[in-house]
């Protein structure tokens, strides 16, 4: 029966309006000009020639850089952290993710200056340091602070999607495992890490996809001069009013990151087949 | 489990600096909006002046009602329309609810500012003023999504005939939707509510695109201000971190104690 399913039309205009056209306008922007009297638009490609400018490869070069080294620090962080938290009883669980999880709902502005008073020249860092003759160390304005800073905002997301696939791993296999006479390093690599990838794999496209994008983090702990595609972004359309320009720049971001995520989730299949195969292979 | 035993310290250590890590930052933020003067390292007494400073500015003040407003504003409707569709999704045709789901995953799954932008570009191309009310539009847009998504595995796990049982038995489809569906998904219902409100309540990249003539929330205000040391900062921040914990506190706190309840009076 289909009664109730007339409730989604509203929601259906709804996207219309809010999701598709926004969509469509940033893809009309991106491959028009300004226009002469007569027409107000004309079509060219120029904005995304201009992009490939060594000045703009440079920025999305290092943005892509910072969010890697983003992700493979979250990974090694936040894999053992995960699998230390699955392993602990169920209350500390409980406990545990809840304390990991409380930081999220705090501001992301709040979260990352917080950082700015622990990270200047006349930071806490640098005071402490003081007091051993060491320093001042310059922290703040660099590759550092802002890696930390996503890092620091990101973490989470990652220790939470790895520990959702650790908690519900089914423990007889780990036993199995053991039972056939592998030790612990080897159950590990060959049973519980292969089955966990599902959850690292998501863990970074939540931790790289805000990472390449944000504008936030750098602005705030990379200062005016630390240019990463977001800000590029925000400067197009807040400062210069180049929204040609700019919504040409966000659809090649776009574009980057899609591809990107699909080379995650193939990577996730292909160890999934190679899985599946493996055991295909052992039961006959 | 295995090999905790052995090394029951190496957790606990990891765990602890990591803890240390996310809370320390935020502690000390909380612990210097107290301080006397305006450095954010050398402790000079204690004060409120920050605090004084915050309620006596009209800024900080209509920040506040801006983002409070617009986060109860945006919860009610984006609430309202998620629970609806989500229903209506879970009794439509295979491939229109696939087709509805892509486009919903799309704010979801495109980055912040992407979205930002394309609301911007909507805003200006139909010449609406931007202020409160794009901003308004911006957040249930980007808050339906979430309540969708928080509500619909609650609908499927629900007995798909739930309704047509109900109508069987004399309700009107409206008495089965009240009644009957509704009730039963209230847990997904206010998880969605909650996800939707922080969403709209933390939100800076997307109000600071949409936004215009002067309107600011607490985000585009800390935006502003921390371009320099700013301890009033450290006093909304406080502000908004206690209330952030007590409002957790409370979602978490209180299923367990009807859990208790439920069990004593059983």
């Amino acid at each position: 029966m289909k009664i109730y399913s007339h409730f989604i039309r509203p929601y259906m205009v709804w996207i219309g309006i809010f999701i598709i056209i926004p969509m469509l306008l940033i893809l009309f922007y991106a491959i028009t000009a300004e226009g002469n009297e007569v027409l107000a638009f004309r079509f060219t490609l120029n904005n995304f020639v201009r992009f490939f400018d060594p000045i703009f490869i440079r920025v999305l070069i290092r943005s892509l850089q910072i969010a890697l080294v983003t992700t493979i620090i979250s990974i090694l962080i936040g894999y053992p952290i995960a699998y230390f938290i699955a392993n602990a009883n169920e209350k500390w669980q409980t406990l545990l993710i809840l304390l990991v999880t409380m930081p999220m709902w705090i501001n992301m502005l709040v979260r990352t200056y917080a950082w700015i008073g622990i990270l200047a020249d006349y930071g806490l860092i640098n005071t402490f340091l003081g007091w051993f003759n060491i320093g001042p160390l310059n922290m703040m304005y660099t590759d550092f602070a802002v890696t930390l800073g996503m890092v620091y905002n990101f973490l989470p997301f990652m220790i939470l999607s790895i520990y959702t696939v650790l908690a519900k791993m089914d423990r007889a296999l780990i036993h199995a495992s053991f039972d056939l006479g592998a030790n612990r390093l080897q159950t590990f690599l060959r049973v519980v890490f292969p089955l966990s990838i599902p959850g690292v794999v998501a863990g970074i496209t939540l931790v790289f996809l805000p990472a390449v994008s944000t504008f936030v983090i750098p602005k705030l702990l990379g200062g005016g001069n630390f240019v990463l595609i977001g800000n590029l972004i925000e400067t197009q359309f807040i400062t210069v009013g180049e929204w040609h320009f700019g919504s040409a720049i966000s659809l090649i971001m776009a574009i980057i990151i899609m591809v990107s995520m699909v080379i995650t989730k193939k990577f996730d299949k292909n160890v999934e087949e190679e899985r599946q195969l493996q055991s295909g292979g052992s039961t006959w | 489990m295995v090999g905790i035993k052995q090394y029951r310290w190496l957790p606990i250590l990891i765990i602890g600096l990591t803890l240390i890590f996310f809370y320390l930052p935020i502690l000390i933020l909380m612990i210097f909006s107290f301080n006397d003067s305006r450095s954010l390292t050398s402790w000079s007494g204690f004060s409120l002046q920050w605090y004084r400073q915050l309620f006596e500015s009209r800024e900080v003040v209509n920040a506040v009602m801006t983002t409070v407003t617009i986060a109860i504003i945006s919860t009610i409707i984006s609430t309202f329309v998620g629970t609806i569709t989500a229903i209506g999704l879970s009794k439509s045709k295979k491939v229109i609810k696939e087709l509805v789901l892509t486009f919903n995953n799309f704010p979801i799954l495109n980055p912040e500012i992407v979205t930002a932008i394309g609301l911007m570009l909507l805003f200006s191309a139909f010449a609406i003023q931007r202020g409160f009310m794009t901003m308004l539009l911006a957040h249930i847009s980007f808050s339906i999504p979430y309540v969708i998504l928080t509500i619909l595995p609650k609908l499927r796990s629900l007995d798909p005939n739930l309704a047509e049982a109900a109508m069987d038995l004399g309700a009107t489809p409206w008495q089965a939707l009240t009644k009957v569906i509704v009730p039963q998904i209230t847990p997904g219902i206010l998880a969605g509510a909650l996800i939707a409100f922080t969403m709209s309540f933390d939100d800076f990249v997307i109000s600071y695109f949409v936004t215009g003539g002067g309107v600011k929330n607490i985000s585009i205000l800390v935006y502003t201000m921390s371009k320099r040391i700013n301890p009033t900062i450290n006093a909304l921040s406080t502000i908004l971190v206690v209330i952030i914990t007590i409002v957790l506190i409370i979602v978490n706190v209180i299923p367990q104690a009807k859990k208790k309840e439920r069990v004593t009076l059983e």
